[in-house]
């Protein structure tokens, strides 16, 4: 087997070293009856490399790449291009193979760039500090309403009806462990009253912005009701991008933002690994889930960087860690960094311009059509249209036609009936004018 | 000092160096390098694109008024960055990577390479399921591997580390003690346990209680006993155990746990020692998950992405959380909604956004594949092997707390350096002037000075034997009172010893603008 350098002799001469008749004397701590035969496995043998690549390849093969065509599927994964720079540097040995870094003389490389990282991310959503990221989107609003309520010591969290309805149900998921959830009901196109919800037993509100439909809130009104009442304002963006363009949350009173870094460095690779960035006030940063990289100095006084205040975490703190992450993203983070340090200022600015120049003009080509009309009155890359059909089944038919058309509502919130017949579009630099007349022109059939 | 066969010192950065700086800060092929923020210039971009003009009638008046204060690079600039950082690491493909518990193993390239491509890596998560049969299926296959081998009847795909597929399965044991109409808050977990699995179990609105362990490092089946009642939920239990242990009375262990009504939850971390030999559901885990970034090679990247797949017993399986992978007429099909659920699920809720780690998927089924069933055993055996082949090249110079046989790694504790004025500490410092990644230092909690190697299956008997002959030395040199390869190590690094009191007393977690003076001294 190619992978193992262990020769028979080798095993040999070891065994005899080590004293033991055969390997199984290795094993004789381990039950008799629980040790099987390796044909007690209905699985297949060794394969050489060719074989493996053939196998993988078909299946790869059976399906449509978002590549292949006309795409606009966004609701909280985007298509966006690549430097080709970002996958060649992080394939180098030394950052796909080396272990979260916890000697830090010999991890200065993934310290550095976790701390370019915090500095981005904070920079970006225009808080005050970042961690060095948690698993994705959703998750990190999880670990933020969880943060919220040790902050203030209030349990109820209310959840806007435009968070992503898979987001709201991974916060629901850990978070009525411990308190209390409500959910604002769904309003597509508009913001909801959500600041009349909030008491005094409020721990935070979270609100996406853009949020699941492409719409772009204001948060100053929420941020002021939640710090009227002591509560916390929860920001969530699922397209990082969108702070090209639009106020950062951090500069509309947001106490956390919890937002998904996919769409920077990172493929779409059907929902994951992605990269959960996280941003909170200074204040806060005791309360902060996660690994930290920190600036420090060595024996030598020269400028270094740790992995600090490791007494929240959970191989210190452990039932008393402010989270149980151990594991986070990485080498996504690594492919954020160095692609928004390719974009720089100037290119994240632009992009940000060619995402919304791009859907604006999308928006503007399907109103067009008979029975269709724009239900997001301002959006960033990603709108909403209400379609004179069901959606579910229009995107369907268009797949048949090779055009992804987009999310239909009713896949993320199924049993809601104001999300039937609407269709959550994104375009992106990627989309060209001719993906764009492709898809007009595909919809006005199916719909006619 | 060693010569080599010129009369040159071979030993760098030494004396010498330091009387006589270069004029750059550099050193050979030690470069210094800035932060990011301190490159570049306004206006440059490493990314062309058209310029185009928008309008702003539909951002609704939220239109950002400020710079972000990104630094502007060209893409040579950010590659020379990026690729001097990168030499600063330590990797699994420079050397051997001895840390206990963290299994760094080889990554096979054509891993990554599968991962690419575009069906797998350029698929949305929410293309309509029609156009993405294929990564369904791959799903499902490895769903079938990790079934096969655990033997257990189900897995939830969706958790993206250990630490979350540790609480997916915690919530899964809470879902199902309260479908039973029962409340049972307390979880017993080992002294020895990961940090993870306290951390994990209050995080699922348990309350944890500690099990002593028998002085040959086990769990002590009389404190277990004692402490199993009507109140307990479930045990969190690492076999192979920290100590790198099988534990022996662990199906003794697993019957006791379910006539109390609690449920066996397995930390599988450490699964990689007895993949193709052993499979849990014989052992009566209810739960364990399965570190694809350990067992199954996926790479460790610096910390992550990891991925958590949770096994699951029959007594289980109903409450896995959303979504649901089936097969039927018209191919694979999710389940995101409860409205469609097969008859008998219950799922607890969701774990994140979509349905897990597709890339980490790939890469673990293509280690799967390429190894296949005999691989696999063969790979635990070897891994198993090269352990107890350290333990008993070093027990005589080192000092071992348990008897072996070990399993996939060789636990030492400080013992061995009693007197020498070296600590655990200094003694992997040390490793690292030698060319090595130090083991797992100071866990398990159980042993004073802990010193955990894992060496994996990946290395060759010659990389064992020199890594023996250095520890050895190292050993005898710490003994010998040989204190200057102690004091002060490391000295060949990119960094040496840094001050980790003064980063916490004072936390800086970000660059800011204030800093450039500073920085550029």
């Amino acid at each position: 087997m190619r992978y193992l350098p262990l020769t028979p002799n080798d095993r040999s001469a070891m065994l005899a070293a080590i004293g033991a008749r055969d390997v199984d004397a290795l094993f004789r701590d381990v039950p008799k009856s629980a040790i099987v035969p390796v044909s007690a496995f209905d699985l297949p043998d060794t394969q050489g490399e060719l074989e493996v690549d053939r196998a993988l390849s078909a299946l790869a093969a059976k399906n449509v790449a978002a590549d292949a065509g006309p795409f606009f599927c966004g609701a909280g994964a985007y298509k966006h291009h690549v430097p080709a720079a970002v996958d060649h540097l992080i394939q180098r040995s030394e950052f796909l193979t080396s272990y979260t870094p916890y000697q830090p003389e010999i991890a200065q490389g993934t310290l550095q760039y976790l701390f370019e990282f915090q500095t981005q991310v904070a920079l970006l959503t225009g808080m005050e500090v970042a961690n060095a990221s948690l698993y994705d989107g959703s998750t990190a609003t999880a670990e933020a309403v969880l943060m919220a309520q040790r902050v203030t010591k209030r349990y109820k969290a209310i959840l806007s009806g435009g968070l992503h309805p898979h987001y709201a149900e991974t916060v629901e998921t850990v978070a009525n462990l411990s308190g209390e959830v409500v959910r604002t009901p769904v309003t597509p196109g508009r913001a909801e009253d959500i600041a009349a919800l909030i008491d005094e037993q409020t721990a935070c509100v979270v609100v996406q912005s853009p949020d699941v439909f492409g719409l772009i809130r204001d948060l100053n009104p929420i941020a002021d009701a939640a710090h009227a009442k002591g509560a916390l304002l929860i920001a969530v963006v699922t397209e990082i991008v969108a702070l090209g363009l639009i106020e950062p949350p951090g500069l509309q009173g947001a106490d956390i933002v919890a937002a998904e870094g996919q769409s920077i460095g990172n493929g779409l690779s059907f929902g994951g690994p992605y990269v959960g960035l996280f941003a909170t006030r200074e204040k806060f940063i005791r309360q902060l889930p996660g690994r930290l990289s920190g600036e420090t100095v060595d024996v030598e006084g020269r400028r270094g960087y740790v992995l600090t205040l490791s007494t929240r975490e959970q191989h210190i703190r452990r039932e008393k860690a402010t989270s149980n992450i151990c594991t986070n993203s990485g080498l996504c983070c690594l492919a954020f960094t160095i692609h928004l340090s390719l974009l720089g200022e100037e290119g994240f600015a632009r992009l940000a311009r060619a995402n919304h120049a791009r859907s604006s003009a999308l928006a503007d080509r399907l109103v067009q059509i008979k029975g269709v009309s724009l239900v997001t009155p301002a959006f960033f890359n990603e709108f909403t249209l209400r379609l004179p059909k069901p959606a579910a089944a229009v995107v369907e038919a268009l797949a048949e036609k090779g055009i992804i058309a987009g999310v239909p509502a009713s896949r993320l919130m199924p049993g809601e009936p104001a999300a039937r017949d609407l269709l959550i579009v994104a375009a992106t630099e990627t989309n060209t004018d001719a993906d764009c007349a492709a898809f007009a022109k595909a919809l006005t059939e199916v719909l006619s | 000092m060693t010569m080599n066969n010129q009369g040159r010192s071979t030993a760098p950065g030494t004396g010498e160096a330091k009387e006589l700086p270069t004029i750059s800060g550099d050193r050979g092929l030690d470069h210094e390098e800035k932060l990011i923020f301190e490159l570049g210039r306004p206006g440059v971009t490493g990314v062309d694109m058209p310029e185009v003009q928008i309008s702003e009638t539909r951002l609704g008046g939220q239109r950002r008024k400020g710079p972000i204060g990104l630094p502007g690079l060209s893409e040579p600039e950010v590659v020379r960055h990026y690729v001097r950082l990168s030499r600063m690491n330590y990797a699994i493909d420079a050397g051997l990577y001895p840390l206990g518990s963290c299994t760094m193993k080889h990554n096979p390239r054509l891993n990554e390479k599968m991962a690419r491509l575009p069906g797998f890596g350029d698929l949305h998560p929410l293309a309509p399921q029609s156009t993405a049969q294929g990564a369904l299926a791959l799903i499902a296959e490895l769903m079938r591997w990790l079934t096969t081998l655990t033997g257990m009847p189900a897995v939830a795909m969706s958790p993206k580390a250990g630490a979350h597929g540790e609480l997916c399965g915690m919530l899964t044991i809470r879902a199902a003690i309260l479908a039973r109409g029962e409340k049972r808050p307390r979880i017993l977990v080992p002294e020895s346990a990961h940090g993870t699995n306290p951390a994990t179990a209050a995080f699922a609105g348990f309350t944890v209680d500690e099990v002593k362990a028998t002085p040959d490092g086990r769990v002590d089946v009389a404190a277990l006993k004692a402490k199993l009642g009507p109140d307990v939920g479930a045990i969190m239990l690492t076999n192979p155990n920290t100590c790198g242990l099988f534990e022996r009375d662990i199906v003794e262990i697993a019957d006791l746990v379910h006539k109390a009504g609690a449920y066996f939850y397995c930390d599988g971390a450490n699964f990689n020692a007895i993949a193709g030999r052993v499979r849990p559901g014989d052992l009566g885990v209810d739960a364990m998950h399965i570190n694809l970034h350990k067992t199954f090679s996926t790479p460790h990247g610096g910390g992550g992405p990891g991925a958590g797949p949770v096994v699951l017993s029959a007594a289980l399986a109903p409450f896995a959380p959303l979504p649901l992978l089936v097969h039927d007429a018209k191919g694979f099909r999710l389940i995101e909604d409860h409205a469609e659920l097969p008859a008998g699920a219950q799922p607890f809720g969701r774990m994140c956004a979509f349905h897990g780690q597709m890339g980490m998927f790939v890469r673990a089924l293509a280690y799967m594949l390429s190894h296949g069933r005999d691989g696999v055993r063969q790979a635990s055996e070897d891994a198993v092997l090269s352990a107890n082949y350290i333990l008993a090249s070093l027990k005589d110079v080192m000092s071992a707390p348990f008897e072996g046989p070990c399993m996939h790694e060789a636990l030492f504790d400080e013992h061995f350096l009693h007197d020498t004025g070296v600590s655990t500490l200094d003694f992997a410092k040390a490793m690292i002037d030698e060319g090595y990644h130090p083991m797992t230092v100071y866990f398990p909690l159980v042993v004073h000075g802990a010193m955990l190697i894992e060496p994996t299956e990946s290395e060759s008997k010659e990389s064992l034997d020199r890594f023996i002959h250095v520890l050895r030395t190292l050993a005898l040199d710490a003994k010998a009172g040989k204190r200057e390869r102690f004091d002060g190590a490391p000295r060949f690094t990119p960094r040496r010893r840094l001050d980790e009191t003064a980063a916490s007393r004072k936390p800086v977690l970000r660059w800011k603008p204030k800093d450039l003076p500073k920085a550029a001294e």
